[in-house]
């Protein structure tokens, strides 16, 4: 494959062990996501999905195996390349199935920290924040706090906040749960607009098998087990 | 963007009612310091108006403020006499607790040596000093008398004639000055029949002397006011005090003095200390204990608060390092919002305190030199209360904020 890409998995494995208990909730999940595409990740609860989305978005590491972003190795194994929180910082974008929001800030500044963490200036931040919510329709919302927000609206203000940065990869784990059909297609054309448009390798752990055409690609899990599904007439 | 600002903003009821309590706290801290430092100030402050170099008391007694000492009368004239002394005079200081107005009043009474001093040097906010020689008094405003009041004590009636500030004991009781004679008036104040009992008790003796047998016109003299029997000493006085002529050293009459058997003398300085050491050492240590008390309850009331605080947050602080923050944006806001609590709490209590102090019984003295020191007290208790909440924030994953 000649164009780089955006985010490269080699054969992670990840075993939960508590006390006496292991649980294997990995085992050599190997993908590739090029830059400016979308991929769902497809499976039932419990398959492994959120242990592989935390894996490539730096937050837990693999048992074994390794992570390339942008086709740098970050990770491998349990050894960090670099520091992991720096680098999630700029590189990677989070939407949770709960919009996860700080509760203490307003929705433009909910949008505004991320970027301010990032040694954006509060004006620039403050700026790009509130262009961001005009581009998902939230912006009359700036000043609400998230309590005060619909669960649509709360969804809408966490991908603005997950997109901030400009980041190479941008992993949301089950965004659509607390949105109705309607919502939960315009979020899935959402994500495959933001990987084309802003050429970042993006992944969306779903349940709903309804929107699947908006995707480039698309992972099944099961027990663990990561494969590439063929591509499928639309 | 001040994360630790939003955040007190979101929870600004708790917050400050949090900084009210600990302000309250403080404000008591800074009270008791307030209240150690007016006990010097009065302790010291009514030596420094009476202004004399040395003071002479009953021999090995520590008198006359810490403890009762008798001098007799002719004491001024051997410590006039002495080389070096420009004047003596007497002093005369006790304190009474009489009932006035049906309230229990504690007051000490200081006699001036009339006609030489008639308290010219008193620090008067009203009135005059004293014009003649029975019946007036001056009485320091704690006592609340009002000026051309009379006041009943012993027999007589005395008019206030001058209010003055800052003469209080170092017990806290406002001071009333009066002439030499009428002090003792107070101090010796009978009631008519002890002194009738007093009286024919003497005559009864005077049955078994043979001198009085033989002359019975001496027995007449017996029914007369005790300080005016010949036989008996004039009533005593607390202590002498003397000022030293220019171009002598005080050390050296302290010394001619000293050597005399029935007295002890001490400078000003040495009289000043006895009344630190003694009674105002004690009420430091006590309200010192106090003091730490209080702001060992202050700072375990600030650490549980900034801990239910960070337990709150702790999903956003979680979120906050998936989104990269590292961790001394974290330590920052829990930092900035301790110390914000205590400097709040800090300022609640000087502005209460300013308020409030004015009404406190005793004086209570803020020195700049005590705030700036309480200051850093709360500093370090702010800092100190936030380790158990930071403690706990540094341990949050950040897949922590993935859950629940
Ligand atoms: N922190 C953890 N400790 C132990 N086991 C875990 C932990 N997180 C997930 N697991 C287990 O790993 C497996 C995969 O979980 P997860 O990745 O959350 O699945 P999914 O997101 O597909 O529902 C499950 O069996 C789950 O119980
Ligand atoms: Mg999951």
């Amino acid at each position: 494959m000649t164009e780089t890409l955006a985010i490269e998995t080699q054969s992670l494995n990840k075993v939960y062990s508590s006390g006496r208990t292991e649980v294997v909730a990995l085992r050599e999940a190997t993908l590739k996501i090029p830059k400016g595409q979308v991929a769902a990740l497809l499976g039932p609860s419990g398959s492994g999905k959120s242990t592989l989305l935390t894996i490539i978005g730096l937050v837990i590491p693999p048992t074994s195996g390794q992570v390339f972003i942008n086709g740098e190795l970050i990770v491998d194994g349990s050894h960090a390349k670099t520091n992991l929180r720096n680098y999630r910082r700029q590189n990677v974008g989070f939407v949770f199935q709960k919009a996860n929001l700080i509760p203490f800030l307003s929705a433009i500044e909910n949008v505004q920290v991320a970027m301010e963490l990032n040694h954006t200036s509060t004006f620039k931040a403050r700026r790009r924040a509130a262009e961001l919510l005009d581009e998902f329709g939230v912006l009359e919302r700036s000043y609400d706090k998230p309590s005060r927000l619909s669960g649509g609206e709360q969804q809408r203000v966490a991908i603005a906040r997950a997109l901030a940065n400009n980041p190479a990869v941008i992993l949301a784990d089950e965004p659509t749960a607390a949105l109705d059909s309607h919502r939960a297609k315009q979020v899935m054309e959402l994500f495959a607009k933001i990987a084309h448009e802003q050429n970042a390798g993006v992944i969306v752990v779903t349940h709903d098998h309804r929107y699947l055409e908006v995707f480039d690609a698309i992972f099944e899990i099961e027990d663990g087990v990561l494969r590439r599904r063929v591509a499928v007439a639309t | 963007m001040n994360l630790a600002f939003k955040d007190v903003q979101h929870n600004l009821g708790r917050f400050s009612l949090t900084a009210v309590g600990i302000g309250m706290m403080l404000m008591i801290v800074m009270g008791m310091a307030g209240i150690y430092r007016g006990l010097i100030e009065d302790a010291t402050l009514v030596i420094d108006r009476i202004g004399s170099d040395l003071w002479i008391v009953q021999r090995d007694t520590r008198g006359p403020f810490a403890e009762v000492s008798r001098l007799p009368k002719s004491m001024v004239h051997r410590v006039e006499a002495v080389p070096g002394v420009e004047s003596a005079r007497e002093f005369v200081y006790h304190t009474i607790q009489r009932q006035h107005a049906g309230k229990p009043l504690r007051m000490s009474i200081l006699g001036l040596s009339w006609p030489t001093d008639k308290g010219e040097w008193l620090p008067l906010v009203a009135g005059r000093p004293l014009a003649q020689n029975h019946f007036e008094l001056i009485a320091d405003q704690t006592l609340g008398f009002q000026l051309n009041e009379s006041i009943q004590l012993g027999k007589e009636k005395y008019v206030v004639v001058g209010i003055t500030s800052g003469m209080v004991s170092s017990g806290g009781d406002g001071m009333s000055i009066v002439t030499l004679g009428d002090s003792q008036a107070i101090q010796f104040d009978s009631v008519g029949e002890a002194l009738r009992l007093e009286r024919s008790s003497r005559e009864r003796r005077a049955m078994d002397v043979d001198l009085f047998l033989k002359q019975p016109q001496l027995i007449e003299h017996l029914s007369q006011p005790t300080s005016q029997l010949p036989a008996f000493s004039s009533p005593q006085i607390s202590a002498v005090v003397a000022s030293i002529k220019p171009g002598h050293v005080i050390e050296e009459v302290q010394q001619t003095i000293a050597n005399w058997g029935d007295v002890s003398v001490f400078t000003k300085a040495a009289q000043e200390d006895l009344l630190l050491q003694g009674m105002v050492d004690k009420a430091r240590r006590q309200l010192g204990m106090f003091r730490a008390l209080l702001t060992i309850i202050a700072a375990v009331i600030m650490a549980l608060i900034l801990y239910t605080l960070t337990l709150d947050k702790l999903h956003s602080i979680a979120l906050l390092k998936l989104l990269g923050a590292p961790d001394r944006t974290i330590l920052g806001i829990l930092l900035q919002q301790a110390i914000g609590l205590g400097a709040l709490g800090y300022g609640i209590a000087f502005l209460i305190g300013q308020q409030l102090f004015p009404y406190f019984p005793r004086r209570v003295v803020i020195t700049n030199e005590d705030l700036v020191q309480l200051l850093f007290i709360v500093l370090v208790i702010s800092v100190l209360s936030s380790l158990l909440g930071i403690w706990r924030a540094m341990r949050v994953q950040p897949t922590e904020a993935l859950m629940g």
